[in-house]
Parts: C-alpha cells; sequence; structure tokens
C-alpha cells in the first residue's frame, strides 16, 4: 500500500467478533487501511474463522499485517506481555460488550467500540464502561457504519 | 472451547449474556468473589464485564466462559487445588 508514513505513529489492536454480520470483514480492512495511511500499525485479533475472512480477502496483505487468535491477544495483553495504543472492537452481541469491556479493564489503549447489527441501539445501552462508541444501524451495507466512523476519524485520534 | 475441552466441565447456561450469568452466580451461591476481567483461572483469561463473579461450591468452582460466536457459557468445574487458591484471595 502507498502513501503510508514511512515512521509508525502508534499501534491498533482490532478486535474481531463473530463475522455472522457480514459488515465486520468489510468494515475492518477500510478501517485497516484509514489506519495505516495515517502511520498506525494495525494488528487484527479475532476467531478463526473471523480472521480467516480478511486473510482470505487480502492475500498479498495489501491491508493486512500481523493476525493473531483472540484468545492469545487477550492472554498477551492481560500479562502484561503487550498492549497497543488503540483498541477497536467490533460488537453485534452481547459477547462483543463482554470483550469490549475487557479490553477496557486490562489494556491502557483508547478504546472505541463499534456497534452494528439489527439490534445495535440496544447493545449500545448496555455499554457503561469509558470508551468512544461509533455506532449505526448496519447488518449488509456497510455504508451507515463507514460513516459514523469517518465522523469520529479514530486514526487520527 | 480451546483447553477448556480438556476438562470436565458442565454447563449450567449456555448462549447466556455476562448479566445472567452474574446473577446466577449470586443467586445460586452463598460463596463467591469477584474479580476483573482478564483474571486467570486454570488457563483461561476471564471475559466479561466488571465484576465478574466466580461462583465457589466445596470444590466446585463455577465461572462464565465467553466465545464470540457462542455468547457465555456457565461452567461447572471440579478443582480441588483451584479453589483453595481462589478462597485465598478473598481475604
Amino acid at each position: 500500500m502507498s502513501g503510508e508514513p514511512t515512521t509508525p505513529l502508534g499501534t491498533a489492536l482490532l478486535v474481531l467478533g463473530c463475522p455472522q454480520v457480514p459488515v465486520q470483514t468489510s468494515i475492518a480492512l477500510y478501517l485497516i487501511n484509514r489506519l495505516k495511511k495515517s502511520g498506525v500499525v494495525p494488528v487484527v485479533a479475532g476467531n478463526k474463522s473471523a480472521n480467516t475472512l480478511l486473510v482470505i480477502a487480502d492475500p498479498d496483505r495489501h491491508y493486512l499485517g500481523e493476525v493473531m487468535d483472540l484468545d492469545r491477544a487477550v492472554a498477551l495483553i492481560s500479562d502484561k506481555k503487550r498492549d497497543f495504543d488503540r483498541c477497536f472492537v467490533f460488537i453485534h452481541n452481547d459477547a462483543g460488550i463482554s470483550y469490549a469491556a475487557t479490553m477496557g479493564a486490562i489494556s491502557k489503549a483508547k478504546l472505541f467500540i463499534l456497534i452494528y447489527g439489527e439490534h445495535y441501539d440496544d447493545l449500545v445501552k448496555q455499554v457503561d464502561f469509558p470508551c468512544t462508541i461509533i455506532a449505526a444501524k448496519a447488518v449488509h451495507n456497510p455504508m451507515p457504519l463507514k460513516k459514523a466512523i469517518d465522523e469520529v476519524k479514530p486514526w487520527a485520534a | 472451547m480451546g483447553c477448556v475441552e480438556s476438562m470436565n466441565y458442565e454447563i449450567l447456561m449456555r448462549d447466556a449474556s455476562f448479566r445472567e450469568c452474574r446473577d446466577y452466580i449470586k443467586q445460586h451461591f452463598k460463596e463467591f468473589i469477584d474479580v476483573q476481567p482478564g483474571f486467570k483461572i486454570f488457563d483461561i483469561h476471564l471475559i466479561g464485564v466488571p465484576p465478574v463473579a466466580i461462583g465457589l461450591d466445596a470444590d466446585f468452582i463455577v465461572f462464565p466462559y465467553t466465545k464470540p460466536c457462542h455468547g457465555t457459557f456457565l461452567l461447572r468445574v471440579e478443582d480441588t487445588a483451584e479453589a483453595a487458591r481462589l478462597r485465598t484471595l478473598k481475604k
């Protein structure tokens, strides 16, 4: 990918949820692109299916960098062996809220949560921990969530 | 379930929310401890909204186990040493 700053301006962890909702993979690649163009090094953590969807979509790794298992990422951060400057958690179910709260508790990263899916507003009401919420009703069409991300510009935060 | 699969566990709840698991533990177990997310029990770092409740009943430990696609399971595992370790944290 061209146009990236040569000196990294921080790191970001993208915590993927269950890939059941189609917009996740698309928005993850979009966010990775924006982060890289801003000089932020993105790392993806998800379960096998979520990670594989990204790896297959980007076989030459134009966008993707490091990809790791979600349980391993949680263990590394909990054990203070690794941390990030920013953390983005993808949420469309109750488990996503649990992962976001966990990241808020174990990591020093600035926490952004991306809430989407059919019942995104119910999930937003469950958030009672410090973070920046980026939310939109997006299931198949990623545009509402992309617009919400663009308004916040988390790559510049 | 990763390393959990190697345990002899009983599932008390499945596809539950983190709140349902916390409420169940506090309603059904006289003895429990509250820990922060990331707390290590066996080889598992707990996932959840703080505080995460862990129930204790003699040598049995009851704790939430979350996976992205399957929600939260409430598991019951017998382990004398781990139950004793958790009890020391209450003091």
